[in-house]
């Protein structure tokens, strides 16, 4: 049994760990590296949970393998504040109350930010079918799609 | 204070009581209705147990030792749970 | 208690303390955590529904390199799970056999042997190393077969609690309760029309996103702590202790942040197993349970079969009503079929009724609470036949409901009578709404509903401490799910007049904060709310007192206002003081002030909602998409406005999944087969359109401000709407949910052959 190292780049910072080969990149980004804001909801990739940019396309972190990490550039929810300053995204989550138990949003702002970077002027119904791989259990939705069109009218016209 | 509390039986305690479904009973404390009820009608003691207490509309799921006022109303229901 | 007040700081909308955490990835849920020597647990668990364990064999598994520990049900004390705690007893020993199995096996997924090991790969391992024979029994999976006469029997000395007669015969039915008023032979005799319906509803489950997890530790002193996501670390206290064998003095839970529960995480499900092995091995142990065991073994609701007669007056007065409701309470008794029963008229005025409620064992898991356990069922039923009555009447549903509605007064089905309740209130709310009258498309139906959740208040607790800046820390013993941290600084903040941003509030563990009860129940804004502000209270008795010592007065005539005590007039050189100039000078009048509470509240703050749910059919697949949907509802008062509407609106949006798409779907063996999101499928994102909220508030006087609890009426109304939406849509009435694709495109195709007469 012996582990493979792989070598990436986390959050924009070069990063490494030691993995099975069969072990998930979910488990390797919380286990390995210890980022556990990426959540594990259903290991099936049906949750969204485990949402995570990678080499900026939006993919569940449990369904990729851990080695195909290497060489690859890595974004999570830990990578979306710069400094002291929240991600317009994150700071739209807290004025709308887009959040009440807080499981599901590190997933659902990524998957935002994977919408506003291809498509930075959704519609309601856009927003809706592109965080439809996302679930939440307490909001309804409602709140949250508010949040993503208020970040989008935030962002549009300012370097993201 | 002579505090009398009006006691309401549910239905299906009644068959128990030979029909009675209302009964007054003299008691300042709800642990001396339960004990006024079970002297009266030994057979419900065990459903006695397993019952919360609306006073006045106040339902307590546990009462033991809570007071009653004057010419109480008191109901006996079946114990809820919240989730 | 309830003078009419105007509020700095209840009502508004600050940013949740906690929101920076979560939306940041920081907070820290039950399994973010690691601990040094940590072990991985991993649980074994039963392939069939139904069957005897004959032997466990757990040699080749606890030889296993990296294998530290293995229990069975042989490695928890039998007794100690009996100890009197009150009729508590019972249902801890029912708790600890569903946590780990030690004769039979009575569901897919039940537990029946954990292994604790140094990799989670080496646990699972292990774990399908350890030789289990099952003597395979036939299974019963429905409500039917269960009370049918031949049916297998799950406990062979269960018998019927509250049956009519003393019946001896060994039976699946745990329980019966009767509910009465007046003569409904009579009632129906008067009725110029009877309805009367069969109502059959699924297993579902809670479906929060965070699987249950946890961390134990135990010394070799016998000293435990357990990390876990969980409503009530009070309960994993006491249960763990009981179930493992352990002085509950020596057993610290220390909560996580909780990534939902809904009532599914009230109770114990893997922290007794891991207590009993992290002692076994002298180790920490962390389990985490994957999502297809959180549907095969937690704790969903119940389905049931629900028979509703309703008889009305040609004017619409409802004279006489008659139910049986039967609840699955999966494998051990404790379905919600009694608070069922008694929410089911609770909205109307109905002088005679006969309801009775059965709680029937089947095998599958054992039920547990799921947001106004036992409501959603039974409105769904009666909420459709008062909608075949209002169609058989031509009365506007609305109407309808106005003319039999309940008032401050009035009993309640189960007996008391209300106090001041706001049903009236949101019925004209609705009939009022633009929603109410807005035009219909093509394939499009409207329906209506209301429903009703008593809200609990039992034992809570609270202290605030103040810091000499003048600024305050809470702590209570409630895990915060919806937001109740926030609220709570609110009050705080209100009753010691200090800005909100200047109050921390904490979930204090089961050695930090006051004895408390769950998380649930649609109490903590009520009932720790209420312990918040009498805290509160304390602690400004307490300042008035260092004013009074500061001044040289007596604290009878220091006065207090918007956060300031007030010197009583002619006092010299004395300036009111704020809580900050006070707090500044504690050391020196008196030492640390400490705000505390405690209290049991009575359940007393009753809610109702009413919804209207516009509803779209595409007659070629089935499919229906929710078009538009209003939730009213009264709320008493809405401390956090933002927050109270997310709650009605993730109810809705249960309560929809729960009537167009949820189900548990069992194999005839009654193994589980969609035990995973992707065909156990809750609404998403795309399935919803925005959920209006009308807030409507009729002051509970139990509550220093009017506060109803919210969380849970809101899951009651949506199934009743959604099928009355239907029901407008297809002119079919459904009476089985849910309403998925291919049931509706079976039922709408039936229709078309056969000429159907309006």
């Amino acid at each position: 049994m012996s582990k493979l190292h792989i070598e990436t780049t986390i959050n924009r910072e070069p990063a490494e760990f030691l993995c099975e080969p069969h072990e998930t990149l979910l488990s390797a980004l919380r286990n390995g590296v210890g980022l556990t804001g990426t959540k594990e909801g259903c290991a099936t990739g049906d949750c969204g949970a485990c949402s995570i940019l990678l080499d900026g396309r939006l993919v569940p972190a449990c369904l990729v393998l851990a080695p195909e990490a290497q060489g690859r550039s890595i974004t999570t929810i830990e990578g979306l504040s710069r400094g002291a300053a929240l991600h317009p995204l994150q700071q739209k989550f807290l004025e709308h109350a887009a959040l009440q138990c807080g499981i599901c949003t590190p997933g659902f702002i990524v998957a935002a930010k994977a919408l506003l970077d291809a498509k930075p002027d959704p519609s309601e119904e856009e927003t809706r079918y592109w965080l439809a791989g996302n679930l939440c259990r307490c909001t309804g939705y409602d709140k949250i799609v508010r949040a993503v069109l208020d970040a989008a009218s935030e962002m549009k016209g300012s370097t993201a | 204070m002579i505090a009398v509390a009006r006691v309401h039986l549910p239905s299906g305690l009644t068959r128990h009581t030979g029909g009675v479904d209302t009964v007054d009973v003299a008691a300042t404390r709800v642990l001396d209705v339960l004990a006024a009820l079970r002297d009266r009608f030994p057979q419900i003691a065990d459903r006695l147990e397993e019952m919360a207490v609306a006073i006045d509309g106040e339902i307590y799921a546990d009462p033991g030792y809570q007071p009653l006022r004057a010419d109480s109303e008191v109901h006996l229901v079946p114990r809820i749970a919240g989730g | 208690m309830t003078a009419p007040r105007t509020f700095k700081y209840v009502g508004t909308r600050p940013i949740r303390h906690d929101g920076v955490d979560k939306v940041t990835g920081r907070a820290s849920y039950g399994a973010d955590p690691s601990w040094p020597g940590m072990l991985h647990g991993f649980v074994l668990r039963s392939p069939h529904a139904h069957a005897r364990i004959v032997s466990i064999d757990t040699k080749a598994a606890e030889a296993m390199p990296g294998v530290h520990a293995v229990i069975t049900g042989r490695d928890l004390p039998e007794t100690t799970a009996q100890i009197a705690l009150g009729e508590a007893a019972i249902d801890l020993r029912d708790i600890g056999d569903n946590a780990l199995a030690r004769t039979k096996v009575l569901y897919d997924g039940h537990a029946v042997a954990a292994v604790a090991a140094t990799t989670i790969d080496i646990a699972r391992q292990a774990a399908a190393a350890i030789a289990v024979v099952y003597d395979v029994l036939e299974p019963v999976t429905n409500i039917d077969r269960a009370i049918a006469a031949d049916a297998p029997i799950l406990h062979p000395a269960l018998r019927t609690k509250g049956a009519p007669s003393a019946a001896d015969d060994a039976t699946n039915v745990a329980s019966r309760l009767e509910l009465k008023r007046g003569d409904v032979d009579a009632g129906f005799a008067e009725a110029d029309v009877v309805v009367e319906r069969e109502f059959r509803t699924p297993m579902v489950h809670q479906g929060y996103i965070e699987p249950h997890a946890c961390i134990a530790r135990c010394g070799e002193d016998g000293r435990a702590i357990v990390w876990c996501t969980t409503q009530g670390p009070f309960v994993v206290r006491d249960a763990c202790a009981a179930i493992v064998g352990l002085d509950p003095a020596n057993v610290k839970v220390v909560p996580s942040e909780i990534g939902g529960g809904f009532g599914g995480k009230i109770v114990v499900y893997l922290e007794p197993l891991a207590l009993a092995l992290a002692r076994k091995a002298q180790r920490p142990v962390k389990i985490v349970m994957g999502r297809d065991d959180v549907f095969r073994a937690t704790g969903p609701t119940s389905g049931s079969k629900v028979r509703v007669k309703l008889g009305a007056k040609r004017d619409g007065t409802i004279v006489a009503a008659s139910a049986s409701l039967w609840y699955e309470a999966g494998a051990y008794p404790g379905s919600p079929v009694g608070a069922g029963a008694m929410c089911m008229l609770a909205a109307y005025k109905v002088p005679n009724f006969l309801i009775e409620a059965y709680d029937v064992v089947v095998n599958k898991p054992k039920v547990a609470a799921y947001r106004a356990p036992g409501s959603p069922i039974a409105a769904f039923a009666m909420e459709s036949v008062v909608d075949e009555i209002a169609r058989e009447l031509k009365i506007d549903p609305i109407e309808l409901r106005l003319a039999n509605a309940n008032a401050e007064g009035d009993r309640a089905p189960y007996g008391p009578k209300y106090g001041p309740i706001g049903l009236q209130q949101i019925l004209d709310a609705a009939r009022g709404h633009p929603h109410w009258r807005a035009p219909l498309g093509p394939n499009q139906g409207r329906g209506f509903a209301v429903g009703f959740w008593f809200n609990a208040g039992m034992n809570s607790s609270a202290t605030i401490t103040l810091n000499g800046d003048g600024s305050a820390a809470i702590v209570t013993g409630n895990p915060d799910i919806g937001g109740t941290r926030a609220a709570q600084a609110l009050m705080a903040a209100e009753e010691l007049g200090i800005p909100v941003e200047r109050v921390r509030s904490n979930v204090g563990d089961t050695d930090g904060s006051g004895y408390t009860d769950v998380t649930g129940g649609s109490r903590v804004c009520y009932a720790t709310g209420m312990a918040v502000i009498r805290a509160a209270e304390d602690a400004r008795e307490q300042l008035r007192a260092r004013a009074a010592t500061i001044w040289n007065v007596s604290k009878d005539d220091v006065g207090w206002e918007d956060g300031r005590a007030i010197p009583p007039a002619g006092t010299e050189k004395a300036a009111p003081m704020t809580v900050a100039e006070l707090a500044a000078k504690m050391t020196q009048t008196g030492g640390p002030i400490v705000g505390r509470a405690s209290l049991y509240a009575p359940m007393a703050g009753p809610a109702f909602g009413a919804h209207i749910c516009d509803l779209e059919v595409d007659p070629e697949t089935g499919r229906s998409r929710i078009v538009r949907y209003t939730a009213f509802q009264d709320v008493g008062k809405a401390v956090h406005p933002g927050y109270v509407e997310g709650q009605m609106q993730g109810g809705v949006a249960q309560g929809i999944g729960w009537a167009l798409n949820e189900e548990y779907i069992y194999s005839p063996d009654g193994v589980m087969e969609n035990a995973g999101f992707l065909d156990y499928r809750m609404p998403v994102a795309s399935d919803l359109p925005m959920i209006e909220t009308v807030i409507v508030e009729v002051a509970n006087p139990l509550h220093p401000y009017g506060v109803r609890g919210v969380g849970e009426v809101p899951i009651v109304p949506p199934l009743a709407a959604v099928a009355n939406a239907m029901r407008d849509a297809t002119g079919i009435r459904f009476t089985a949910l849910p309403l998925s694709p291919p049931r509706v495109l079976e039922a709408i195709e039936a229709a078309a052959a056969v000429p159907v007469e309006a």
